[in-house]
């Protein structure tokens, strides 16, 4: 193993030199760029094409040769990717996600860019790349989350978007009285109960708490992480999840959303056009951020971001550190996150946010009133094998909240083993 | 007279032992570097802590003194244990389908081909095509138990339910292939000891465990080993059923192995490679059984 690593290392050093030469000269880029992308649906396919494209003709000396990944299968492959006879640009996931190929020396610490200004603009992001004190790659996109609700039912019902989580309970109850439920969730993959934690516990414990307790620093048998689950436990207990959800995907748990059975989910941006293709129109669907429990605590709010990375072993390090700064400014991030693209939010500053109701609301609530800080998702700032266990205890209490004791004493069993 | 001197070569003297290690070699070669090494990897590696990536750490045992303490592994021997016994109710089956198939009626060969459908189905099919049976409130199962007046059950939700439900799916493509298996079987009874059974007063269930079933034995031999080895090795109806869950409560040990060492949330190479060396162990008893049986025939055959 150890001569895997070492080999692509010396390479990388040879490379970084020879580049860094070519780029004095001022010549323009040259050789191959080969990029593997796990923008594998069919909109973020073409917005990777496209980019590609543009990107080729702006810099004609270059055969640049796109790989699309299926972005499920991507995460298991991109092991394989980096190790053996890596592309110049990858994409991956922000923050703890970097973890594991950080540690691996399979990314290509990229500091100098960002400390030379690169990436004017970006600045605010920059922590979520952020390990060890050094940045290991550039974001391109990224999404908020919180809860979209049916505004026609609530209008029906004549309830206003709740501020509070006691509103959002009489609210709920409301719902539960017409025969409904409050919110549909597909937990069949785990994740989704993953979101549902992540807002609770922002929400009763406050965002720093949410990062001591992802860095294993706080015990899961903390009588605070017990106030989370409890105020999870009332919506439960009155009904507001809808029945058999651990059996659903987050997809197959949308036409309980779409048929008036449900009048609320609690998911990231990427829901709209699934709701938008099913045939509801915007008049229909609403957004609003997740209600405060502890009045007067500054917000925490889930933001994924995707990214871009440079592999230790790329051969075409100039062409790759020229490509991530053209993907990162701000006319591009306009373009690529708009709504004929992604439909997400920039992630550079100065770039325009779409003209959509949603992408608008993200915004302002991203960038206003999220004072606690921005977290990425449980899977992503959780250690993968922590975030794993957690997952699937999160699903056991939604079906069975009694067993919440076993449950946390699980969690604290698997955090002493493995953040030790 | 001179004695003749052999003028042939080594090799031409040889042929006889030469030719047979030759066509043997490439076959030989293939499965020292892709079966014997690699379980010899495996004891290796689970001795250490490895993500796969970066520097492996020894740890002697600890990785199996973890596992006898981790309830999913606890629950993925279980689970095992289940589609063990469970499965093996494939075999019987497989015998009545195939007594039954076995006469000659018009379109005979047509119903053969229904039953022997489902094994020509692609397991990532059968899950699907189950996992609707079994839906909460549109699944067929479900209908048909409302129709009747009973409550509806969540099958693949309910974590006491859900290993049973899999089998079940399971058991639908292996109860053809026993069938198959039964009927190539049933083909070479001999009609003259049927006959000679009949005559001696031989009927029913005592002709088919006295005269049938020991011309059987051969199919029931191989019926037993790839339905103990299918069993132990179920894998893709857990990953397309319910992925491992509720809750981890379907895991079997090959998933169990996936998930800790392969799947998105995993890499611990090392807690993988030990999952490993306990479902090997396990198999390299019935393993070791079979071969064991194989050779005491093939010695009995050849006396």
């Amino acid at each position: 193993m150890r001569s895997i690593i070492k080999t692509p290392l010396a390479a990388l050093a040879a490379t970084t030199l020879l580049s860094g030469m070519a780029m004095a000269d001022g010549h323009g880029l040259t050789g191959d760029l080969r990029i593997f992308s796990d923008m594998s649906n069919p909109a973020p396919r073409a917005i990777m094409e496209g980019l590609v494209e543009e990107f080729g003709e702006l810099h004609p000396g270059l055969e640049i040769e796109l790989t699309v990944v299926d972005r499920e299968a991507w995460k298991t492959q991109i092991r394989n990717a980096l190790t053996a006879n890596p592309p110049d640009v990858v994409n991956w996931y922000a923050a703890n996600r970097m973890g594991p190929y950080v540690d691996a020396g399979l990314f290509m610490d990229i500091t100098d860019m960002w400390d030379a200004g690169d990436f004017a603009g970006l600045e605010s992001v920059r922590g979520a790349m952020t390990i060890d004190d050094r940045q290991w790659g550039v974001p391109y996109t990224y999404y908020q989350w919180g809860i979209y609700y049916r505004e026609d039912i609530f209008n029906e019902l004549g309830l206003s978007e709740p501020a509070t989580f006691e509103e959002e309970i009489a609210n709920c109850q409301v719902i539960v009285d017409s025969g409904r439920s409050c919110y549909t969730i597909g937990s069949r993959y785990l994740w989704t109960a993953g979101g549902w934690f992540d807002y609770l516990n922002m929400r009763t414990n406050g965002f720093d708490f949410h990062m001591e307790l992802a860095r294993g620093e706080v015990a899961w048998t903390d009588e605070r992480v017990r106030a989370t689950f409890a105020n999870w436990r009332r919506l439960i207990d009155m009904g507001a999840f809808i029945d058999d959800h651990q059996t659903y995907s987050w997809q197959e748990a949308l036409p309980f959303f779409v048929n008036g059975e449900a009048t609320a989910y609690l998911m990231g941006n990427f829901v709209v056009p699934h709701l938008r293709e099913a045939g509801l129109s915007d008049d229909q669907i609403d957004f609003y951020q997740f209600p405060a429990i502890v009045e007067g605590m500054p917000m925490g709010e889930d933001a994924p971001t995707d990214t871009f990375h440079i592999p230790a072993g790329a051969q075409n390090v100039a062409a790759a550190q020229e490509f991530l700064r053209f993907v990162t400014s701000a006319d591009v991030q306009s373009r690529i996150n708009g709504p004929d693209g992604l439909g997400q939010l920039p992630v550079n500053a100065n770039a325009e946010v779409a003209d959509d109701e949603f992408i608008q609301q993200g915004f302002a609530m991203l960038s206003q009133n999220a004072t606690g800080g921005i977290a990425q998702f449980f899977d992503r700032d959780w250690p993968a094998e922590m975030a794993s266990i957690g997952m699937e205890g999160l699903q056991e209490f939604m079906v069975f909240p009694d067993n919440l004791d076993d449950i946390l004493e699980r969690l604290e069993d698997a955090r002493q083993r493995i953040y030790e | 007279m001179t004695p003749a001197t052999d003028t042939r070569s080594w090799l031409q003297k040889n042929r006889m032992t030469v030719t047979p290690l030759l066509f043997l070699l490439p076959g030989l070669l293939f499965f020292v570097v892709y079966v014997i090494s690699p379980i010899f990897q495996s004891f290796n590696i689970s001795l250490y802590d490895w993500d796969g990536l970066g520097e492996a750490t020894y740890i002697g045992l600890d990785n199996y003194r973890e596992l006898v303490d981790d309830r999913a592994f606890e629950t993925s021997l279980w689970n095992n244990l289940k589609w063990l016994a469970l499965y093996l109710l494939a075999i019987p089956a497989g015998l009545f389908i195939a007594l039954f198939l076995n006469q000659t009626v018009t379109g005979i060969r047509l119903y053969k081909s229904l039953f022997f459908f489902p094994f020509v189905l692609s397991q990532v099919v059968v899950g699907l095509v189950f996992s609707w049976f079994y839906l909460p409130r549109v699944g067929l199962l479900n209908a048909v138990l409302t129709f009747f007046g009973l409550d509806s059950i969540n099958v693949l939700g309910d974590p006491d339910l859900a290993t049973y439900g899999i089998i079940a799916a399971g058991l639908w493509p292996q109860t053809a292939y026993c069938m198959i298996l039964y009927l190539t079987g049933l083909n070479a009874v001999d009609p003259e000891q049927i006959e000679a059974g009949r005559l001696d007063g031989a009927k029913g269930w005592k002709m088919l465990w006295h005269v049938v079933l020991p011309q059987l034995k051969p199919a029931t031999f191989i019926a037993f080993v790839v339905t103990i080895i299918g069993a132990l090795r179920s894998f893709d109806l857990i990953s397309i059923m319910t992925n491992g869950g509720p809750f981890g409560s379907t895991r079997v040990l090959s998933f169990m192995m996936f998930e800790q060492a392969l799947s998105e949330y995993g890499f611990r190479m090392g807690y993988g490679s030990a999952i490993a060396v306990v479902l090997f162990l396990i198999m390299l008893v019935f393993i070791g059984y079979f071969l064991w049986q194989m050779w005491r025939d093939e010695r009995e055959a050849r006396h």
